[in-house]
């Protein structure tokens, strides 16, 4: 390929792919627009802007409640999946024992499934069982599909991860809690950061499992989407762009302090 | 024959005790295991056994009937319709992001090199916004006197097309919001090519096509493979996109599940629907899965 031809493709590939992230980021600025205007219906140009709608949604009651249970859910969730997925990766990955092809099959089931099915099946069991949806039964929802996907984000991890390191520390003595505590762990760091990470995000900006398994108690995307079919306000997309403000910060937060770790081991 | 069962006794009881005796890695796999059993395959069993059960009543495991089924393929019942767009759907949807993708991924593994790692942030990030959210602003986008509309007025153009709510933008948004999941996938298959072969190719005076044809696509397939499954199932379940870009004027399979679980209160037959859903996607994906070799795949660095 000549000089010239692998430059115009390569041309092409950036200018195409800088197109679609504007088309990717073009409705949250749309939504951010609209937070910011004054009057209660959209119009574009906007003619008068204000913050009036981002002060009415953060003095909302209503809306406090809902915030504390997307975070809660999220917390939740995060810790629960982290614990399960980080074995559940060395599972995957790193030991080999009879039932892992299967298992490795089964993990990708619920991520091959679609979220609202999976929602109604859940909510159908959970009445079968007699169990009150409720915010609680949202956090089991979330893990089902969440932990395989972290188990996924770790299991990259430890395909990396030499397994002598491991057998050495064994060598020198170490029980199998202390190799576990001061060499598999720190090792598999990054990757459990990231399937952390990826834990809260999910659970904070999931709509379908909420919208089924949350009963009475409302997430702000199941909270959103009922404005949005009925009843619009510009307290929606000001709602709308603080959730993504809220996830674009705490992306950026954990993504700094994982390079501050990495450089602070390798100091 | 009593001395061969006591000579044999105490290696069977070792055998046993080994056999039972978990290894580590079924060990570590246990908590994942028993958390996939209780909350996705129990569920589904689940729907399995309402959609035997008497049509409208809740009674699980007490009756068996085919009717829920009868119904659904009944001649007279337009269910068919609701799943022959979704699968409509689904396809253009596979097709569309295979070439919208297929760049990006290309880019990703290729050319961006040291920027490559934020951009791939920059595409994996909306998966943090909602979806109704980001299916949200496209509708303030493209809504009379909305983003776009009034800004081709303020050019002195005469306005934008009413798109809102027809199937096409459907489509629109499903492309949108499932493209992360062709992307990724097709980026790791990518990654999979060595460098070097198609080095050799195009030293031996290969063409472009040529190696495209015969090494970059055959050895990336498994990656482009799981990004067309994963785009096809999830689009064969969207229902947000429908209800928010759509407006309704398209009823999807999902969303006639949903009827039937809450406004119609007939749990058998969404029950029975879900079940039809789920067996079609899952012939799918075990299928795709069983021919898969995950190692190879997420292990490569």
């Amino acid at each position: 390929m000549s000089d010239r031809a692998k430059r115009r493709s390569n041309a092409f590939i950036w200018s195409w792919t800088a197109f679609v992230l504007v088309v990717v980021y073009l409705p949250i600025v749309c939504g951010a627009l609209a937070s910011f205007n004054k009057s209660r219906y959209f119009g574009f140009p906007i003619k008068v802007y204000s913050t009036e709608w981002w002060q009415k949604t953060l003095d909302s009651i209503e809306i406090g409640m809902l915030v504390r249970n997307s975070i809660l859910i999220a917390l939740l969730v995060t810790a629960i999946s982290v614990v399960i997925a980080t074995f559940g990766a060395l599972a995957f990955a790193r030991y080999d024992w009879r039932g892992r092809r299967l298992y490795q099959k089964l993990i990708l089931l619920p991520i091959f499934f679609p979220q609202p099915v999976l929602g109604l099946a859940l909510l159908l069991s959970f009445s079968a069982l007699g169990i009150q949806t409720s915010w609680m039964t949202a956090v089991f929802a979330h893990l089902v599909w969440i932990v395989p996907v972290v188990t996924l984000v770790i299991a990259i991890q430890v395909y990396g991860f030499d397994p002598s390191l491991e057998e050495a520390a064994f060598d020198l003595g170490c029980s199998r809690l202390q190799v576990f505590r001061e060499v598999t762990l720190p090792l598999l760091w990054p990757g459990i950061w990231s399937g952390m990470l990826f834990a809260f995000l999910l659970s904070w900006s999931n709509f379908p499992l909420s919208l089924y398994t949350a009963g009475a108690d409302s997430t702000i995307p199941k909270w959103l989407y009922a404005k949005m079919v009925a009843g619009y306000t510009p307290m929606v997309p000001a709602l709308g762009t603080m959730a993504t403000l809220g996830a674009a910060s705490l992306l950026l937060a954990g993504g700094v302090i994982g390079m501050l770790a990495r450089r602070r081991r390798l100091a | 024959m009593a001395d061969v069962a006591i000579a044999r006794l105490p290696e069977t009881s070792a055998e046993l005790r080994k056999a039972r005796a978990l290894s580590l890695g079924a060990r570590c796999a246990l908590p994942v295991a028993v958390l996939l059993g209780l909350g996705f395959l129990a569920p589904i069993l689940a729907i399995f056994g309402y959609a035997f059960a008497t049509p409208r009543s809740f009674d699980l495991f007490r009756s068996f009937t085919l009717e829920n089924f009868a119904t659904i393929f009944s001649p007279s019942n337009t269910v068919w319709v609701s799943f022959a767009w979704s699968c409509g759907f689904a396809l253009f949807t596979v097709a569309i992001l295979a070439l919208v993708a297929y760049p990006i991924a290309y880019g990703l593994t290729m050319v961006f090199g040291r920027a490559a790692p934020l951009i791939s942030v920059l595409f994996v990030f909306p998966l943090f916004v909602s979806e109704n959210v980001r299916l949200y602003g496209w509708v303030l986008f493209f809504i009379k006197n909305g983003v776009l509309d009034g800004t081709l007025k303020w050019l002195g153009l005469p306005g934008g097309p009413e798109v809102l709510f027809t199937p096409g933008i459907t489509l629109f948004g499903m492309v949108y919001t499932y493209l992360p999941f062709m992307l990724f996938p097709m980026t790791l298959g990518l990654a999979l090519v060595p460098r070097d072969l198609v080095d050799a190719a195009r030293d031996l005076g290969a063409g472009r096509l040529f190696i495209w044809r015969e090494i970059e696509l055959p050895l990336a397939m498994p990656g482009i493979l799981i990004g067309m499954l994963l785009t096809f199932v999830l689009a064969i379940g969207a229902t947000a996109e429908a209800k928010i870009l759509g407006g309704q004027s398209i009823i999807v399979i999902s969303h006639d599940i949903e009827i039937a679980f809450t406004y119609s209160q007939n749990w058998p037959l969404g029950s029975a629907l879900a079940v039809v859903v789920t067996v079609f996607i899952g012939a799918l994906t075990l299928f795709a899965l069983s021919r898969l070799d995950l190692d190879r795949m997420l292990g490569r660095r």
